[in-house]
This record gives C-alpha cells, sequence and structure tokens, in this order.
C-alpha cells in the first residue's frame, strides 16, 4: 500500500504531507512558545517596580549566537539549493558547516549556564550581600571564595552595571547566612530564562540530530529516491528556521530588554 | 477477470498479513490503532466511573466504611488513603476527585472521540488507504498509554495520585505533598506531557490526511459532517494544547527545581512561610490552563456532534437540514473557543473589564451551537425514522446536550455565575454536556460503526435496555446536581455538604438539599450497572453477533460503506471517486432511497456499489 503524496505535491494544495505536516507542527510550536512569551511579559510586568534584572547576560555571547545561527539558517538554504541542483558534494560542506554551528550555539550556551551555575549571592550574618563567581581553587571548608563585589544596594543587585569593578572576596563559612547561586530557583527572571533558553536548546539539538541523521547516516536515500531526500532536507531546514526564529525573539527578549 | 484480480489482491494482503505483534501491538493501520485506542478509552471510562462510584458512598454516607472495597483499599492503597475500618479518608476523596476528571477528559473521552472514532472512520470517509503519517499515528497511540501509566502508576506512589483537582490550580497543586518530591502532581503533570505529545501527533496527522488524501471528487462540502468535526477538533488539539504544554513544563519547574511561576511572595503554608524566590503569579496557571481547556470542551463536544449528524441523517432517510450552515457553524465554534476561556474565571479578581469582554465572547459562542443544535432537530422533521439503537442515544444526545447547553448560558454571565460559581450546578451542567451527551453520542457512534469494524452486528434488544436505563439514570444522577447547586452547595465537599446541614440557619442548607446525595448516589451505582448489558454486548457481539447483512447494513451513503468488511489493510479495492455530497437519501427518482457518494450518475450499482466478490 502507498500512501498518496509522500513524495511529490497534490496537484490543489502543491504541498507534500510532509511540507504540510511540518507546518501545522510549527503552528503548534508557534502555540507553545507564544504561551512562554505570555508568561515571560505576564511575570515581568507583575513584578514590582526595580526589581527586574538588567545586564545579567552577557550581550556579546548572545549576539555571537544569534549570528551563528543566522550563518546556519543561510547554510541550510544553500545546501537544499545545491541539492535541488543536484550538486551533493556542496551540500554537504554547506550541512555539515550548519551542524557545526549547531555545535557552536550549544557550546556557548553551556558556558553561559556554567556561568550562572558558578555566580553566587552570599547574604551574611551581618546583613552584608557579596555578589559573584565561587573560586573552587581557593574555597575550603572555612572560607568561600567568590570573584565579586560588596553590594551597597538592592538596585545594584539587580543591575550590576551599577556596581564597581569585581576584586576576590574571601568569607568565613561561619559569617554566610544563606549562599544561592544563579539557577533557575533564584528569582523569575532567571527562571524563566533558563525555561525558555532550555526549551530551545532542547529544540536546537532534536534539530541538528536530524539534520545530521539526513546528512550522515540516511545518505543513501539520495542515490534511490531524490526527490524524497531533498524533501527530507527541505522539511528539516523549515524546523532549522524556525528554531533560530525563536532565538531571534529570545535575545532581545532576555538579554536586551 | 473479477475473480483474478480478487485472488490478486487477497494474494496480495496475504502477503501483507503481519504477525502478532506487528498486527495488534504495534500496527500501523489506522483501524487496528483505532480499535486500540477505542478499547483503552473505554475501559478508562469504566475506571473513572468506579473511582466516582466510591466516592458517591463517601457524599451518601459521610464517615461510614466503603462496603467491599473499603478493606481492599486499604490493603492496596495503604494507611494514609484509607482508615482500618475502609473509611475513605480526605486525601482519597481529593485524589479520586481529580484522578475522575483527569481520566474521564484526557484518557477516556477524547482518546475515544479522537483517537477511535477518529483514526477508524475518517479515512474511510474519505476514501483514502490509510492515515499520511501512519507511524506517527502509532507513536501517538503509544504516548497516550505511556501517560495513562503514569497516571495509573501514580495512585500507588508514596503521597498517592495528584490531588488538586483535574484543573491543578497552583499553588495549591504545587504546596500539596511538598515534603514528596517527586509526588502524585510531579506523575501528573509528565502524564500529562505525554497525552499533549499525543494529541499533538494525532492532530498534525489528521489534518494533513484531510487535506491530502480526499478521494477525487470529494470536494469540502462534499465532507461528510463527521469529518468536518474532526478537522476542527483536530485544530483546537493543535492549537490550544501546546500552552498547557508551556503550562505543564513551568509546574513541572516549580515542582522540581523550586522556582516560583505560580507561587506569589510570601506564600504562606500551614503557618510556614516558604522558602522560595517568589514573584509568580497564580493566576497565570489559570489563564496557561483555560487556554487549553475551553478549546477542550469543543473537543469533547465537536466529535460527538460529528457522529450524531452521521447517525441521523441515516437513520431520517433524508439529508441533513443546513448542511452549509452547520460546517460554518462548526468553524465558528473552533475560531471563538479560542476567546473565551476567562469565563472560567470571573471569580479570581482579574477586573470586571476582562470579565465583560469574556461574557460577550460567551454568549456569541452559544449561537453557533444553537444552530447546529437546531439543524440536527429540524432534520428530523418529515423522516421516516428508524429507531435502533445508534439513533435512540442519538436522539437521547439531542435533548441532553440541549439541557446541558442553556444551563451554561446562567454561568457565563458575569452576575450570575457568582451565585453558580463552584457549586455543584457547574458540576451538572457540565455533565450534561459531556456525560449524557458526549457519552451517549459515543455509544451511538459504537452501535452504528460496530458492523463496519466487527462485520456482525450488536444485540438490539440489550442495545434498548441498555439505552433506556442509561438515559433514565443519567437524568436521576444530574438533574438533582442543579438543584442543589442552585441553594448553594459548593463542589469538591469531602462530606457532601454535611458541614452546612450542622451550621442551621441563613447559611445551612436544608436537609432535603443534602439528602438528595443520597439518591444521586443510588442512581450512580444503578447507572454502573446499567453498562454491564453494554459490556457484554460488546464482547460478546464480536463473535456471536448477528451477522451483518451486507458491507452496508446501514444502508448508508458515505464511503465507509462502500468497501468490504472489514476493510482490508489499504482500505479501498480499488480507488474511489465521488460524485455527490454526502447525505443523498430518498433523492426522487431514484432506485433506492440512498445514493452512495460513488454512485455513477447513469450506472445501476451492483450490489452496495461494492465490485462482486467471490
Amino acid at each position: 500500500m502507498e500512501i498518496p503524496y509522500a513524495v511529490k505535491a497534490r496537484p490543489d494544495t502543491g504541498l507534500y504531507n510532509a511540507k504540510m505536516g511540518i507546518w501545522l507542527f510549527l503552528a503548534s510550536e508557534v502555540m507553545l512558545f507564544g504561551a512562554l512569551f505570555c508568561s515571560y511579559i505576564l511575570l515581568r510586568v507583575n513584578a514590582p517596580e526595580g526589581t527586574w534584572p538588567h545586564h545579567w547576560l552577557n550581550i556579546w555571547m548572545g549576539m555571537t549566537n544569534t549570528l551563528v545561527l543566522i550563518l546556519s539558517s543561510v547554510m541550510v538554504v544553500l545546501s537544499w539549493a545545491s541539492l535541488k541542483m543536484g550538486n551533493f558534494r556542496q551540500y554537504k560542506i554547506f550541512q555539515g558547516i550548519t551542524i557545526l554551528c549547531a555545535l557552536v550555539f550549544l557550546g556557548i550556551k553551556s558556558f553561559e549556564y556554567h556561568d550562572k551555575f558558578m555566580h553566587y549571592q552570599v547574604n551574611l550574618k551581618d546583613g552584608r550581600v557579596a555578589d559573584g563567581h565561587l573560586q573552587k581553587a581557593e574555597t575550603t571548608g572555612e572560607v568561600v571564595a567568590i570573584e565579586g563585589r560588596w553590594v551597597e544596594g538592592a538596585e545594584e543587585l539587580y543591575d550590576p552595571a551599577l556596581g564597581h569593578e569585581g576584586k576576590l572576596i574571601k568569607i568565613p563559612r561561619s559569617d554566610i547566612k544563606t549562599m544561592e547561586n544563579y539557577g533557575p530557583w533564584h528569582n523569575t527572571y532567571l527562571a524563566i530564562y533558563f525555561t525558555l533558553t532550555g526549551l530551545h536548546a532542547l529544540h536546537v539539538i532534536g534539530g541538528a540530530a536530524v539534520i545530521f541523521a539526513i546528512w550522515g547516516p540516511l545518505a543513501k536515500v539520495w542515490e534511490q529516491d531524490p526527490e524524497r531526500y531533498i524533501n527530507r532536507v527541505e522539511v528539516s531546514g523549515l524546523f532549522w528556521h524556525f528554531v533560530d526564529l525563536v532565538w531571534i525573539f529570545l535575545f532581545p527578549v532576555l538579554y536586551l530588554l | 477477470m473479477e475473480n483474478t484480480i480478487d485472488n490478486k489482491h487477497a494474494r496480495e494482503r496475504g502477503r501483507e498479513k503481519p504477525g502478532f505483534w506487528r498486527g495488534y501491538v504495534f500496527s500501523t493501520d489506522h483501524k487496528v490503532i483505532g480499535i486500540q485506542y477505542g478499547i483503552t478509552a473505554l475501559m478508562f471510562l469504566f475506571f473513572g466511573l468506579c473511582l466516582m462510584s466510591v466516592m458517591r458512598w463517601q457524599l451518601a454516607n459521610p464517615g461510614a466504611p466503603v462496603p467491599i472495597l473499603g478493606k481492599l483499599l486499604f490493603r492496596v492503597l495503604g494507611e494514609g488513603a484509607v482508615s482500618k475500618t475502609g473509611v475513605m479518608l480526605p486525601d482519597l476523596y481529593n485524589a479520586f476527585g481529580a484522578m475522575h476528571g483527569t481520566i474521564m477528559v484526557f484518557l477516556g473521552i477524547v482518546p475515544l472521540a479522537f483517537g477511535a472514532f477518529g483514526n477508524y472512520v475518517m479515512p474511510l470517509q474519505i476514501g483514502a488507504p490509510d492515515m499520511c503519517f501512519p507511524r506517527l499515528n502509532m507513536a501517538s497511540y503509544q504516548f497516550y498509554v505511556l501517560g495513562g501509566v503514569l497516571m495509573m502508576a501514580s495512585f500507588f506512589i508514596p503521597g498517592g495520585a495528584a490531588k488538586s483537582g483535574w484543573t491543578s490550580y497552583s499553588p495549591l497543586a504545587t504546596v500539596t505533598d511538598m515534603n514528596l518530591r517527586p509526588n502524585g502532581q510531579t506523575f501528573w503533570i509528565i502524564g500529562m506531557v505525554f497525552l499533549i505529545s499525543s494529541s499533538l501527533l494525532g492532530a498534525v496527522n489528521f489534518i494533513t490526511t484531510i487535506i491530502q488524501l480526499r478521494a477525487r471528487g470529494l470536494g469540502w462540502m462534499r465532507l461528510p459532517f463527521f469529518v468536518w468535526a474532526q478537522f476542527v477538533t483536530a485544530f483546537l488539539l493543535l492549537l490550544a494544547f501546546p500552552p498547557l504544554e508551556a503550562a505543564a513544563v513551568l509546574q513541572l519547574m516549580d515542582n522540581l527545581l523550586r522556582t516560583s511561576f505560580f507561587l506569589p511572595t510570601g506564600l504562606v503554608v500551614s503557618g510556614q512561610a516558604l522558602h522560595i524566590s517568589g514573584g509568580g503569579s497564580p493566576l497565570l496557571w489559570q489563564h496557561l490552563f483555560w487556554f487549553l481547556a475551553h478549546p477542550e470542551v469543543y473537543v469533547l463536544i465537536l466529535p460527538a456532534m460529528g457522529i450524531v449528524t452521521e447517525i441521523i441523517a441515516n437513520n431520517t432517510r433524508k439529508p441533513i437540514w443546513g448542511y452549509r450552515s452547520m460546517v460554518y457553524s462548526v468553524l465558528t465554534i473552533g475560531f471563538l473557543s479560542f476567546i473565551v476561556w476567562a469565563h472560567h474565571m470571573y471569580l479570581t479578581g482579574m477586573g470586571t473589564h476582562i470579565a465583560t469582554f469574556f461574557q460577550t465572547t460567551t454568549m456569541m459562542i452559544s449561537i453557533p451551537s444553537v444552530i447546529i443544535l437546531t439543524s440536527l432537530f429540524i432534520s428530523l422533521w418529515g423522516g421516516s425514522m428508524r429507531l435502533n439503537t445508534p439513533m435512540l442515544f442519538a436522539l437521547g444526545f439531542l435533548p441532553m446536550f440541549g439541557i446541558g447547553g442553556l444551563t451554561g448560558l446562567p454561568l457565563g454571565f458575569n452576575a450570575s455565575d457568582i451565585q453558580l460559581h463552584d457549586t455543584y450546578y457547574v458540576i451538572a451542567h457540565f455533565h450534561y454536556i459531556v456525560a449524557p451527551g458526549t457519552i451517549f453520542a459515543l455509544f451511538a457512534g459504537i452501535y452504528y460503526w460496530y458492523p463496519k469494524a466487527t462485520g456482525r452486528m450488536m444485540n438490539e434488544f440489550w442495545g434498548r435496555v441498555h439505552f433506556a436505563l442509561s438515559f433514565i439514570f443519567m437524568n436521576l444522577v444530574f438533574m438533582p446536581m442543579f438543584i442543589q447547586g442552585m441553594a448553594g452547595m459548593s463542589r469538591r465537599m469531602y462530606d457532601g455538604g454535611a458541614t452546612y446541614a450542622a451550621s442551621g440557619g441563613v447559611v445551612g442548607l436544608s436537609p432535603r438539599v443534602i439528602g438528595l446525595n443520597v439518591n444521586i448516589s443510588h442512581a450512580v451505582w444503578a447507572l454502573g450497572l446499567a453498562q454491564i448489558p453494554f459490556i457484554i454486548n460488546f464482547f460478546w457481539s464480536i463473535r456471536r453477533g448477528r451477522k451483518a447483512a451486507s458491507d452496508n447494513p446501514w444502508e448508508a451513503t458515505t464511503l465507509e460503506w462502500q468497501t468490504s468488511t472489514p476493510p482490508p489493510h489499504g482500505n479501498f479495492e480499488r480507488e474511489m471517486e465521488v460524485c455527490r455530497g454526502p447525505y443523498e437519501y430518498s433523492v426522487p427518482g431514484a432506485s433506492r432511497d440512498f445514493t452512495p457518494q460513488n454512485e455513477m450518475d447513469n450506472l445501476e450499482p451492483a450490489t452496495n456499489g461494492n465490485p462482486v466478490r467471490s
């Protein structure tokens, strides 16, 4: 039994099945991320004046990642076009760059995550607050060492750009009331940051895995059924563009605004 | 010639015949998947009824040990859930309530109405060989089973199943069993993620199939109404479920990673301030939840309307009145259902302006619903009706859905909702739509399509008994709840309102209102017993039922009846071509009172439009 229009487009819709399917799937993805962006807006609007953080993320890293993803999107289009023109070698190169871009993106992202998990806010028993990155090498059973600064006011905590230069601070553990790193539990901004970028990263991993599977293990389909192969590249490419587009929204929302 | 072709098909089919695992468990055939969905969902529906039957004992006899089951529940669920004497404890009551709702909606009715009927009937009705993505279809069923298993497993973990209502409102849902992680709520959320993924795969598949695989000549206005209903349902699932998935992810973060998406600053539980970062919004959960859950209501009802339409056209032997207006109505419902969700939240303090907006859209959405119901009623006019079991259930659906719909209007108005909100009135209202409404339509569909799936008819006499008893007891269960609700009896009370009775005076409820609990409970148990004829009939008829007279025993016009019974892998032995609308019954001048959709104009049909089979 053959399912009709699995490869060739249906004349009256102009689409083959998988292309129709992926567009519908992307529509539902828009609703998924749409709901999360709406949650972001609601949480931010609800936050009391002056408690929404600014400059907690490194803009240059976000910017680099944005450019990396845009580059990967261009590569996806070029690789699809190469296949359309029958140039399989060129396709291999372009799509290889796409996969590389995905890895670079994930590398930068995990560096940023690591940076947040090493970032601690330390509340001392005397009421002072220190904020900075944990220095594992110099932290011992008695002393916690962080590379950071003493925080003078709440606004400085929410916008580190207002603070002064960082330095190495050593705090005896007996002076510490609580210390917590900048994980999703730290505050609502970080919670939505980790949720949005985490879900996006899962999409990057999924998309890259599919693109890699078509590029590598399934490449022999090109010889047997080139049209089906091009369709697969197109459908995975559509998904990849969507993943990039989500980041295009995430970057300003989380890094710039 | 005919013979050789048939032999060839038989050979082909023989070659394709898969083994047990590929044929019944990991099948990609939409018909097998449909039946898998159907039987699983029926079992969940019955289990949901059982949960409620136990709860009704507690409501009718607060604090009395549950007979028979009490000891068993104690042994299975342990000390925290049931006392040694077999009394249901409040936590178990809450867990059963939450799981009753979850199971009935997400594991029972949606899989039966959409997964089972949609999968089995829709591709046949559009003349397609299968779904567009058969393997995704299989994955959809497997996700559904996984979700179901997680929900079931949650009864046996420490702390028991989720117990914050099927709506899982935060912060309650997050602070319940806080000392236990993962708890019932964690299981609930992860189970929901699987169920959502299952619906998502199904929805993509359904829409693509309906758009891409319609037979030649099957234009949009020639689609059976059932297909239209499934089409709109699929769009609702596709676009409304993802926000719940987002909400589930956020609540899972609250649950496992101690975030505060739905937890406000300064939350105090049992006199203890919680160690949370705060800053979250409980209303956000309600918005995200109801953004799904209101379209979900239409997911529950639209396939039912589709089934009823098919059966009414078939058994009145005349075309549906106002087919086009029904199609436009169902599309309008689909659109409007996305902008009515906050009518569940009038009492949350979200503001009168927002409430006014949602009150207006809520009133608007009743218009297309009334158009569909009216068209169905008018379709009965002047028909020479056949009152078989499917038709009885379909006829039962009409007034029941009518009652359910009309009693919803007072809930849709801000002012009257203040009195009725969160009372038994609400329970009665939506159960009239879903229980004697949708479930009757689903029964109708089972009796109607059973001969297509098995080649045998279900027993007519016991079908009628099943209908009569169900009809009586459904009303005896839900009608008194309107009275209780209007008297002000709150829902989700462990003691069935006994606290009210004790308080006396102005706030007290009269003993007669509370006494209705006993009558309702009796009716629930009788309703459960009334399903026994159906269960026996269903399984007995698979092998012992009367053989269907032909491939088209109801003499229907739509395409699913124009192939052999049960349809082979690939559904049709030749490509279908459609030359007319879906309900051409009693066409003046025609030789018979039905003209199948694929019948050519100037052609005498062979047997029922099928090729002669040897």
